[in-house]
């Protein structure tokens, strides 16, 4: 089965953040950057099942020409090749800007031979969390999809996926060609090796240049949450504030008789 | 005119969430000029499969004037392309179309806005006459934007605010004959394997939620604080350091890719308070940080804080419980 993983360069917060001059992005100039979690699952299952199949796994990112870090993080652990689409203004797409992208560099890689049996995508992206991108491509394409999904085995003439629902885990049963939006949970990315590291300096990376948006980013502006002033009340220092503490929590009511 | 995509639970209880996102509808969006005025709601819930007598009275104790019934065996097990798609069928041609935003509702929405050739805003928090505000960046930041459709498709974050009954109305059921596409149930559910049921539905429940991070130390770490949790009848959340570590499941995950829980107290023990976490956390209604380091994001953000070691703290703590409980 050979599949395609699109993951996104997003960066890798831990504090507060603030805004570029523009106003309308983050001055990530700081920052370190990754791939989004529900993404590095999405790779995983990706790797796991091209490798119990016989495919080849491909990694697809829309970002900026320093993306190609996520591209070859993504190779270091077992994927094959990779797809830049290169822009340096990435935050003025929309979703569907973004799915039609994507779907327009698939269609152009099965003119070239490279055909995709499975399209994974994270659930949403850790920055822009649209919650929808996975979904537009799959429309675009004209393939099912699925959102939500933690794990899935090969079957006899598709795939069996799973997904957390409201009253306990879903099975679905699912023809291919499909995208599967990655939900994380299901499976523990693995690390890369020293052979795979090696392997990602040199892995085949195939670059396009992004178009110019087309129905263009809703965004007006980013804000900030107001910073709070802090006003703990620091109850003591080690177990000789205990008692103040249970004191809080009998008159919040949750102590069990 | 607002239609609200409205979950029940397994007893045909309205959910939390979407009692939050009826009240958003009700109290939120009437500001950003978006919906009929309050007094008249002009809020209508949308319910998919059984509706008992009780959502149709808790929902009218929201103020919702009118419930959409869909109903049809194609919609038994769940597909999001064919609820979507019968969703969009009765929705309005021009107003908003909103659910809450769990995973179900972020699903349904973007098909439905893409079937309805519209854009969809995921975890919106406020609106105005400045347009939406939604979380980004796991909630370190805000984008405000505005949603230039006729339909307006968007999700309400969860804990956006908080449920408000309002006087009681009678809502009128409206059922349909619907007709629904072969081609939408290519991805329907084959089966539910109720014995692993979602087990985050005690901690998004519970009143007291003891949270545990990277401070425990090892996966044997957890003594004292699952002591705690007994103690307070409570449930465990933790930081994704441990579930990462394979210490505990990612079903007790709180954070951004986890549960956001909304407990009255949240003791944070060895949590330093990463933003992701703190994004799972905020709507505690008290926050206490049992911590080494006072300069911790945790401890600051928090009500109350013991500085110390979880182990010595905690184990002190579960002691002083016992010995006034005699």
């Amino acid at each position: 089965m050979d599949i395609l993983v699109c993951i996104k360069r997003v960066p890798d917060i831990a504090g507060s953040v603030t805004l570029d001059d523009t106003g309308t992005g983050i001055d990530d100039s700081g920052l370190g950057h990754t791939m989004s979690s529900h993404e590095e699952c999405a790779v995983e299952l990706a790797i796991g099942t091209a490798s119990a199949t016989g495919g080849t796994v491909t990694v697809l990112t829309v970002g900026p020409a320093e993306a190609v870090e996520q591209l070859r993080a993504a190779v270091a652990v077992g994927a094959n090749d990779g797809i830049l689409i290169e822009t340096a203004e990435a935050d003025a797409f929309a979703p569907e800007d973004i799915a039609q992208v994507i779907g327009d560099v698939v269609r152009d890689r099965a003119e070239a031979g490279q055909t995709f049996d499975l399209v994974l995508l994270g659930n949403d992206a850790a920055d822009t969390g649209d919650f929808q991108v996975g979904i537009r491509l799959a429309y675009d394409l004209g393939y099912p999809v699925l959102s939500n999904i933690q794990s899935f085995t090969p079957g006899a003439d598709g795939l069996e996926a799973r997904g957390i629902g409201p009253a306990g885990t879903e099975v679905f049963s699912l023809d291919l060609p499909a995208v599967i939006a990655v939900q994380e949970g299901g499976v523990d990315p693995r690390y890369p090796s020293i052979t795979g590291r090696m392997k990602a300096k040199k892995a085949p990376i195939v670059e396009y240049d992004a178009p110019e948006p087309g129905t263009g980013n809703p965004r007006i502006r980013l804000e900030l949450p107001e910073v709070e002033q802090s006003s703990v009340t620091i109850l003591g220092e080690g177990p000789e504030a205990a008692p103040a503490l249970v004191d809080v929590l009998e008159e919040i009511g949750v102590i069990r008789p | 005119m607002t239609h609200v995509f409205v979950e029940t639970d397994a007893g045909g209880q309205v959910t939390l969430t979407s009692a939050e996102a009826v009240t958003f509808a009700r109290t939120v969006l009437p500001d950003a000029g978006s919906a009929a005025s309050s007094e008249t709601s002009g809020i209508e819930a949308v319910v998919v499969g059984a509706l008992s007598d009780d959502a149709v009275a808790e929902l009218g104790r929201l103020g919702v004037a009118a419930i959409h019934h869909l109903e049809h065996p194609d919609l038994e097990q769940y597909s999001a392309a064919a609820w979507a798609q019968a969703i969009v069928d009765i929705a309005p041609e021009s107003g908003t179309l909103l659910a809450s935003g769990t995973p179900r509702g972020m699903e349904l929405m973007a098909h439905a806005a893409i079937r309805a050739g519209e854009r969809m805003a995921a975890n919106v928090v406020s609106a105005d006459e400045d347009g939406l505000l939604r979380q980004v960046f796991g909630g370190t930041a805000f984008e405000r934007l505005r949603l230039d459709g006729d339909l307006h498709v968007l999700t309400v974050a969860g804990h956006a605010c908080t449920p408000e009954e309002t006087t009681p109305t009678e809502p009128e059921i409206f059922s349909y004959d619907l007709d629904i596409a072969e081609e939408d149930l290519r991805t329907r559910v084959v089966r539910t394997e109720e014995e692993a049921a979602d087990d985050t539905s005690g901690l998004t429940s519970a009143r007291a939620v003891v949270g545990a991070g990277r401070g425990v130390g090892s996966e044997n770490g957890f003594g004292e604080v699952l002591e705690l949790v007994d103690h307070l009848g409570g449930a465990l959340g933790v930081s994704r350091v441990v579930t990462g570590l394979g210490w505990r499941p990612h079903t007790e995950q709180v954070g951004q890719t986890g549960s956001r829980i909304s407990p009255d107290v949240y003791i944070a023990c060895g949590i330093s308070g990463a933003i992701q976490h703190m994004a799972g956390v905020e709507a505690a209604k008290t926050l206490v940080a049992i911590n080494t380091d006072e300069e911790s994001t945790m401890v600051q953000r928090s009500d109350y804080a013991i500085i110390g070691d979880l182990h010595e703290v905690v184990g002190a703590v579960n002691e002083e419980i016992v010995r006034r409980r005699g």
